[in-house]
């Protein structure tokens, strides 16, 4: 896909290209607090960004990706707590055990679709929660300080700026493959089977293997985002494995535009954003937020994302059959 | 000429409602054989059988000489056994081209490529490009299809069969619902298959019926009752009392 700088992709651009200056304006502002604060909003766009993948482009609404998420920090807090500092060992264990939990859960889960699916990817993740919690050794409910920085041929992730550094280079890379995924043959294959799974298997192609190749891989890359923020918080908690961050990555794809390359990115942006704004002006910010996603929800499937590109065409008259390269597809798995 | 597709007493059952019942069919390389029959006969039920869709409760089904009753639709397609639907059934939200090649690819390799735009695989694109053409949508191939008008749909639906490079058709009322110009265009296009592909049509409209077949099959009931020439069908006793009231069976 040639990535065309429309008015849709120049706001989420601009966006990014903000972020890459901002950690040298917050230490030049001496306001450490907004680059760990942006840091924690790179990595779940990341996260995000990996849900997309198996929800926005194959149509799973897994309400699991939570637990792929706390795999990752604990694959850093786990060799850590024991003196294993080298961040390589701490990315095999992440990219092992969200790779093998992907498989089984993803094997399990896809021989079901729609509400049961969302069933079924929430009892796994639940499973893996009390797993930890159960783990008293390894603080249980409390979960565990991370005392050694995951550490690659000396560079350390022990502070907020390398661990931003890495999130924002990830996301782009991340951001770049999904734009290319998108109209390649695999990403084609998912985005079909999500019109009309039938139809795919009548073309020739086994929907399910490609289904659990998204959903793990989509695992993997959640993964990376949990080892990132155990890094950022030198600390992994069972909490962050509830299943209600599963729901928020949810909520933030949906909010950004199902399937588009940036709407994970900007649907985090504004999830975090707003949650940050409304926790400091009134202590009943949850209600407020709860009424502003459903009014988003109610703007359209296509999220943010959808809405830029549908501005950003207003300009030039609608042909017949154009759609912006944005525009998120709607609907999900039958 | 040998056989392409067999049914060995195939049968399917929905609680006590037999839809198919015990059918044998043949249908020999390079012909055209039509089915045909009143509503509820259980064509598309047989459709769904010989493509994989639907398992039979009971008898065999048989392509290019391999049993393939246990294979499902995604491998009988690999092996060249392509159908279109009866219902449009399309990608709405790719355009003509992105339906074609995806289906092209779909019997060509896997689509297990994560970077290359599907539309730089040429060999994929050259067998979309020639299914679109021949189905006369060239000049709409970047249109998304979701904005297509019905009978572009219909068409849309044989381009995909198409750009598969099938050995076996299999076309489920290819005309349902299509202008009088439209159908027109598709017996033509029929037309031109016959010979190339081996086609099992199921079709009401007897005047296409009765002018492109090769070999007509009458399904009642979900039986087989006949099987013969379009003379022999149009002669047939029984057939005719079937048809009565529909004037006279495929007089054109
Ligand atoms: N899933 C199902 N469960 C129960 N009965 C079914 C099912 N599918 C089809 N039938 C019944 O099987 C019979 C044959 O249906 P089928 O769709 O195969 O007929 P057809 O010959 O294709 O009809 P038409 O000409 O209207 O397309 C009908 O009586 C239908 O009601
Ligand atoms: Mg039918």
């Amino acid at each position: 896909m040639r990535m065309s700088l429309s008015t849709g992709n120049a706001l989420p651009v601009a966006l990014l290209a903000g972020l890459a200056l901002l950690p040298f304006a917050a230490a030049a502002a001496d306001e450490p607090f907004f680059t760990a604060f942006f840091a924690r909003v790179l990595i779940y766009a990341i996260a995000a960004t990996a849900l997309n993948v198996a929800l926005g482009l194959g149509g799973l609404v897994s309400l699991g990706h939570a637990l792929f998420l706390g795999l990752g920090m604990y694959s850093v807090a786990l060799p850590a707590h024991f003196g294993i500092a080298n961040g390589w060992i701490h990315v095999a264990a992440c990219v092992a055990s969200c790779g093998v939990v992907g498989i089984l859960t993803g094997y399990v889960s896809l021989r079901t679709s729609g509400i049961a699916f969302i069933m079924i990817t929430l009892a796994f993740a639940q499973m893996g929660y009390f797993l930890i919690v159960s783990l008293k050794q390894f603080g249980g409910d409390d979960g565990m300080a991370i005392p050694v920085a995951s550490e690659f041929f000396g560079f350390s992730l022990g502070s907020p700026d390398s661990v931003y550094g890495v999130a924002f280079c990830l996301l782009v890379a991340l951001t770049v493959w999904i734009a290319r995924l998108r109209s390649a043959p695999f990403g084609m294959t998912l985005r079909a089977g999500r019109q009309n799974a039938r139809r795919v298997a009548s073309v020739g192609l086994s929907l399910s293997r490609y289904q659990l190749t998204a959903y793990v891989l989509s695992a993997i890359l959640c993964g990376l985002a949990g080892m990132l923020l155990a890094n950022l918080n030198a600390y992994a908690s069972p909490s962050s494995m509830s299943w209600m961050v599963s729901g928020e990555l949810i909520v933030m794809v949906v909010l950004g535009g199902m399937g588009s390359v940036f709407g994970p990115f900007l649907g985090t942006v504004a999830f975090l954003g707003i949650e940050e704004m409304l926790k400091a002006v009134t202590e009943h910010w949850m209600a407020v937020f709860g009424i502003l996603i459903l009014a988003v929800a109610l703007l359209g499937k296509a999220g943010i994302a959808g809405l830029l590109a549908r501005s950003g065409r207003s300009n030039s008259p609608a042909r017949k059959g154009a759609k912006g390269p944005l525009l998120a597809e709607s609907g999900v798995q039958p | 000429m040998s056989a392409l597709l067999q049914t060995e007493n195939l049968t399917k059952r929905y609680g006590a409602l037999v839809v198919t019942d015990d059918v044998s069919l043949t249908v020999e390389e390079g012909e055209l054989h039509a089915i045909i029959g009143p509503n509820g006969a259980g064509k598309t039920t047989l459709i769904n059988q010989l493509s994989g869709e639907l398992a039979p409760n009971g008898g065999a089904v048989r392509f290019a000489g391999k049993n393939v009753t246990a294979a499902g639709i995604d491998r009988r397609a690999r092996q060249g056994l392509l159908r279109s639907y009866q219902i449009t059934s399309v990608f709405d939200e790719f355009t003509v081209r992105e339906n074609a090649t995806l289906a092209a690819l779909g019997t060509q390799r896997h689509a297990f490529s994560f970077w290359t735009s599907l539309l730089n695989d040429q060999k994929a694109l050259e067998a979309a490009d020639e299914g679109i053409a021949a189905a006369g949508l060239a000049a709409l191939a970047d249109v998304h299809a979701s904005d297509l008008g019905y009978g572009e749909r219909r068409q849309l639906e044989l381009a995909m069969a198409l750009a598969a490079r099938p050995r076996f058709l299999l076309l489920d009322e290819p005309m349902a619902g299509m202008s009088v110009q439209e159908s027109a265009a598709v017996v033509a296009l029929l037309q031109s298959l016959k010979r190339k592909y081996t086609i099992l049509l199921v079709e009401h409209d007897m005047n296409a019926v009765f002018a492109l077949a090769d070999r007509i099959s009458v399904l009642v009931y979900g039986k087989l009752l006949v099987s013969g020439t379009p003379d022999e069908i149009r002669n047939n006793a029984e057939v005719r009392a079937i048809y009565l009231g529909e004037e006279e069976v495929g007089h054109s």
